[in-house]
């Protein structure tokens, strides 16, 4: 019996050949990895770099710090370097790395220098991403094998940690997976001992603005943390590399329920904080994470920045490999608990309690809610750090974003004060004082429905007060003579505060509930259209135009061409159409499958956003957008929201690709079986005059002489006569290819239809024979807008089907009369008549009256007929005739076509 | 014969179809000159100055069309296309570059000597002035514009008159509904072609024993009208 115990998770395994597979054409990434600057990484690579050059191998110096120190510089000599970019910065001209000659020179390997650099986001021309990681990634996945150096204090889940360390907090951060993922790490390690050597004796190289951090950070104590740190970071991934080659290789790690730990955040400061112990921890557990984010009524309330904070911190929870999650409930507790089990969390890290004393009596915090709460999960509280004041002066710099204040309301809430004393006096004569409060009380909460929040607390205590002044003896006085009517006063208030907070509450709820369905609605608005639209370029506009209107913006649905690249939609009739989208950007998105341009990774200072539809494989497409108000897309909900229709016009795409192909196919499955019936029906047609004519011609050459000149013509005779069956046939089977392939222009003109019928009679009179054909075409009929050529065949065809099925000597009558705005043209004949129940199967290709007779015909004559017909907007149709024989029916319109 | 024999230039790359034109060109009487080239058949055209050049479109060096328009450069002598191409379009492209009469392949040898002969006409009568049209048992005087049937005067009306000339002058040959218009109405017509209609309606209804089924005034289905007089 196989146990469990020994069975490999699939998930991981499959996970693992995923990457692999994903790998296959990617660069390698090398890090030369150090504690701190100074312990000689840049100086390893170079001296690596010139022992895999000796090899011959191609390696090229994309960008190397420049360095104050000869011997580092002298380094580079005898290596290819890439010219850097010249980017003009706030009046200066910076060297920077140069992403595009990169890609562009390809080469087997690539050095740049500090991995952690901020690109010049706000420089002239503005680099393609922020971070230099970003363009290392995208070297990596043009396959370019890439060298890079990064100190330890600038992974993101380390940051907090340095900065408790040596006080000085990192801005330039690396997500933590670029350096987990990495091929290779080279740990750089120099003694803390002789680093300072080397710093004293000025052979560090360090860049201006760091200096006055020197005599902070390059203590001896940092120093030794910071080697400690790097050191255990290198074990850490050594270790993880030991067990996915193991488990990887022989599948042979003991399968064990794999922890799955929660992070619950808010807006607070400590997120951060929570996130990156959370990252730690997940880690040293070797556990998923997810980073909750729970959006409560309450914090719905808060100012727009706190809101926008979400944002930054599930972005970086996302760099540090978590996934993020936003839940929507009515307390955090209860939606985080109910989401810790359905994931099968195993722990949930939340913060420390914020409330003390009496309020976290009367309102437990989240946390505490939690901990009662949890059944089969842990809870764990992170102790905030030391840094909250820091974090309190940093709240202050926000400039805080002013609720406008519904003054009127206010006043509303007054008078509701003023009618509940009104109705007071009326019932004073018959009621007591405590009823009198009862309406009090019922006021508050009215105005808790109606106002909000502070004007129902204004009614509150307005309401105390009028009843102190109206109704409390001594009447009229704010004194009060009875000392139990304190007590009146103190119950009344709370009372009438805890009803008014919690009808605030429930307003607050319906109008986020309100909020929550309006855009499932406008959602759903888009996807019913979308579902109803055929055709990819009219999904196109149809999103566009629900997009433009949501968002109120400028937008575009960019599609690809067959040879993937993008191109400008040739007609943009929605008022809402982006005209500038940036082509190179949008085939940037298209490419990679992620987004770019305003507030995002790549190119956050384009003026529109630009998102892929679609996955990375599909390549279906780019929304962009330019939005008149950036807010009204940068806002955590616009964005969600956003993000939502770009999956939606995405599936429609999809949709309408996938029905674009279907379409096709079938056209391709029946132009194969028109084929095939083509083939059969015309080597049939063909073969039999071609035999007359081969054996007639044979026989005139071999036995001319022999023969006397009357059967001498009559062969050449009936050679001719075939030859001109045959040339029918071709004629027929051309014209209707042509039809088929719909490139047939009719070449309308105004025509009369005794001159076309005219044209047909003298082009049949020989093969009429005794058939005779009555004009009944009155001189009264008005002129057709028709191609004349193509209703002469009709004709031609109609009187041909005349002399093929009916008997010599009987007449054929057309005739024709105005009906309805259409020429009705009528051909009777007096034969056989039409075979029962088979009168539309008439027009069918390749069908015929009388199967395979002598009758040479291929069948086409009628399916002919109808296309013509058809193509000038009229129809055909066959029946009995009354008294005898066949009538075909067809219309055409006498009107010119309007458009 | 009552003029020397006519020379015809033969412009053809099929051999076997050159071979039938020259069995039944000089059984017919002509003379006849062979070329298979656009470039020989421009060159055979100014050195040997043919009565009639019969020239079929898809040549292995160049379009025929090419040929027509080089040589109406320098001549007014009688061209007629003899082409596989049947689509109404080609055939005005050709009328237009300024040959005189198509003829499509396959053709029927008693159809293409008429065509031949008709052009050969033009080319004696370009030089005077029609004055005068017999057509069925109606004689017109186009100068005195005056008809007389058998049942006495026929009245034509002064378009009617003008068009009758313009394909008169055409006789036996297509004459192309831009053609007729620009000729009969003005060039500022052209689009106009209900008018032309009508007043072809009209000619039949008196020319015509039976307007329904014409032998004399032909319509050829979206290029133009031909007047087919009997043989002289």
């Amino acid at each position: 019996m196989l146990k469990s115990g020994m069975r490999p998770d699939p998930d991981q395994l499959l996970a693992a050949v995923n990457a692999q597979e994903a790998r296959a054409g990617r660069g390698k990434l090398r890090i030369f990895f150090g504690g701190s600057a100074g312990v000689g990484k840049t100086y390893s690579m170079l001296e690596a770099a010139h022992r895999v050059h000796e090899t011959g191998a191609d390696l090229v110096l994309g960008y190397i710090q420049p360095h104050g120190r000869t011997e580092t510089d002298n380094l580079r000599n005898g290596l290819e370097q890439l010219p850097t970019l010249p980017v003009r910065y706030r009046g200066l001209v910076r060297q920077e790395f140069d992403l595009d000659a990169a890609l562009k020179r390809r080469p087997a390997i690539l050095l740049v220098d500090e991995l952690a650099h901020s690109n010049l986001i706000e420089g002239e021309p503005p680099p393609r991403h922020a971070k230099r990681w970003q363009d290392i990634e995208e070297l990596l996945e043009a396959g370019i094998n890439v060298w890079t150096t990064v100190n330890v204090q600038h992974l993101e889940s380390l940051n907090d940690l340095v900065a408790q360390i040596t006080g000085v907090r990192q801005r330039e951060t690396i997500p933590d997976r670029i350096f987990d993922d990495a091929d290779e790490v080279e740990l750089i390690d120099l003694p803390p001992d002789d680093l300072l050597a080397r710093l004293h004796a000025g052979l560090i190289y360090l860049p201006e603005e760091a200096r006055t951090a020197v005599d902070r950070f390059f203590r001896k104590s940092n120093l030794i943390a910071l080697r400690e740190l790097a050191l255990r970071r290198m074990a850490d991934r050594v270790d993880a590399s030991a067990r996915a080659t193991a488990s990887l290789d022989r599948a042979s790690r003991a399968w064990m329920a794999r922890d799955r730990l929660l992070v619950a955040v808010g807006p607070d400061e400590q997120a951060e904080q929570l996130v990156r112990a959370g990252k730690r921890m997940a880690d040293a557990l070797d556990a998923a994470w997810s980073v909750v984010y729970v959006e409560t009524p309450e914090l719905l309330r808060l100012s727009q920045h706190q809101r926008n904070r979400r944002i930054d911190i599930l972005r970086l929870a996302e760099s540090l490999g978590a996934e993020t999650v936003t839940l929507d409930g009515p307390t955090a507790a209860e939606a985080l608990s109910e989401y810790a089990q359905t994931r099968n969390a195993t722990r949930v890290i939340v913060g420390a309690p914020k409330r003390r004393g009496w309020r976290a009596w009367l309102r437990p915090s989240t946390t505490t809610a939690l901990a009662r709460k949890a059944k089969a999960f842990d809870v764990i509280v992170i102790a905030p750090a030391g840094t909250s004041k820091q974090a309190k002066t940093d709240r202050n710099d926000v400039p805080s974003v002013s609720v406008p204040i519904h003054w009127d309301r206010y006043a509303w809430a007054l008078a509701t004060t003023l009618i509940c004393t009104a109705i007071g006096f009326a019932m004073q004569e018959s009621f007591e004082a405590a009823n009198i409060v009862m309406i009090y009380v019922l006021g508050a909460t009215i105005a808790g429905v109606r106002f909000g929040r502070g004007p129902a607390v204004l009614t509150a205590i307005a309401n105390v007060i009028a009843f102190d002044f109206c109704f409390v003896p001594p009447h009229f006085t704010f004194s009060v003579a009875d000392a139990q009517y304190v007590v009146t006063f103190v119950v009344m208030l709370v009372v009438t505060l805890v009803i008014a907070n919690l009808m605030a509450s429930v307003r607050q709820q319906t109008r986020v509930a309100g909020a929550r369905e309006r855009r499932t609605h406008l959602l759903y608005a888009m996807s019913r259209e979308l579902a109803a639209t055929r055709g990819i370029a009219e999904l196109a506009r149809v999103a566009v135009r629900h997009v433009a209107e949501v968002f109120q913006c400028q937008a575009v649905v960019l599609l690809p061409d067959a040879s993937g690249k993008l191109r400008q939609p040739s007609d943009l009739p929605e008022s809402g159409s982006l005209r500038s989208a940036d082509l190179s950007i949008a085939q940037w998105v298209l490419d990679h499958g992620r987004r770019a341009g305003l507030d995002s990774d790549t190119l956050p200072a384009a003026p529109a956003l630009y998102l892929p539809l679609g996955s990375e494989q599909q390549k279906l497409g780019v929304l962009a957008v330019l939005p008149q108000n950036r807010r009204r897309v940068l806002l955590p909900e616009q964005r969600r929201l956003l993000e939502t229709f770009a999956a939606q016009i995405g599936l429609a795409v999809e949709r309408g690709k996938l029905a674009e192909i279907a379409e096709s196919a079938r056209v391709a499955a029946e132009t194969e079986s028109l084929r095939n019936t083509l083939l059969a029906s015309i080597s049939h047609d063909l073969r039999t005059p071609l035999a007359v004519i081969a054996g007639a011609s044979s026989t005139l050459a071999e036995h001319g002489e022999g023969l006397d000149p009357a059967a001498r013509r009559k062969l050449a005779v009936s050679i001719e006569s075939k030859a001109r069956d045959m040339t029918d046939v071709v004629a027929n089977v051309l014209d209707l290819m042509r039809f088929e392939s719909g490139h047939v222009v009719l070449r309308r003109e105004w025509e009369t239809l005794d001159d076309l019928l005219g044209t047909a009679l003298s082009r049949m009179q020989e093969r009429l024979g005794t058939h005779r054909v009555i004009s009944q075409l009155t001189a009264d009929l008005p002129p057709v807008y028709v191609d004349a050529s193509l209703i002469v065949q009709v004709f031609v065809n109609l009187l041909d089907n005349v002399v093929k099925y009916t008997p010599p000597g009987t007449a054929a009558t057309i005739s024709a009369a105005v009906r309805d705005d259409m020429m009705v043209v009528t051909c009777d004949d007096a034969g056989p008549g039409l075979p029962p129940g088979e009168s539309n199967r008439l027009f069918e290709k390749f069908h015929r009256g009388n199967d395979e007779g002598a009758t040479v015909g291929a069948g086409l004559g009628l399916a002919i007929c109808r296309a013509i017909v058809r193509a000038h907007g009229g129809d055909i149709t066959a029946e009995a005739r009354p008294g005898g024989g066949a009538r075909f029916v067809f219309t055409l319109p006498l009107q010119e076509p309007s458009s | 014969m009552t003029q020397a024999l006519h020379q015809v230039l033969v412009v053809e790359d099929e051999p076997d179809i050159r071979g039938i034109l020259r069995t039944l060109l000089k059984t017919a009487g002509y003379r006849v000159i062979e070329t298979e080239t656009a470039a020989r058949a421009i060159i055979e055209a100014k050195s040997h100055k043919p009565d009639l050049l019969l020239i079929d479109l898809g040549l292995p060096d160049a379009d025929g069309l090419k040929v027509i328009r080089a040589v109406r450069g320098w001549s007014p002598l009688p061209i007629v296309v003899l082409s596989a191409r049947t689509m109404e379009a080609q055939k005005i492209e050709a009328l237009d570059a300024g040959a005189d009469d198509y003829v499509t392949k396959p053709f029927s040898a008693p159809e293409l000597l008429a065509r031949v002969r008709a052009a050969l006409r033009r080319n004696v009568r370009s030089a005077e002035h029609v004055s005068h049209l017999d057509i069925g048992s109606i004689a017109i005087d186009l100068t005195r514009r005056q008809a007389v049937g058998p049942d006495g005067d026929v009245h034509f009306t002064p378009l009617e008159y003008r068009v009758l000339e313009s394909l008169a002058r055409q006789a036996g040959m297509i004459v192309t509904q831009r053609q007729l218009i620009s000729e009969a109405w003005g060039p500022d017509k052209l689009g106009d072609t209900r008018s032309l209609r009508v007043c072809i309606k009209n000619l039949r209804q008196k020319l015509e024993p039976d307007p329904a089924r014409p032998q004399y005034l032909l319509t050829e289905a979206g290029v133009g009208y031909r007047l087919l007089l009997p043989a002289e």
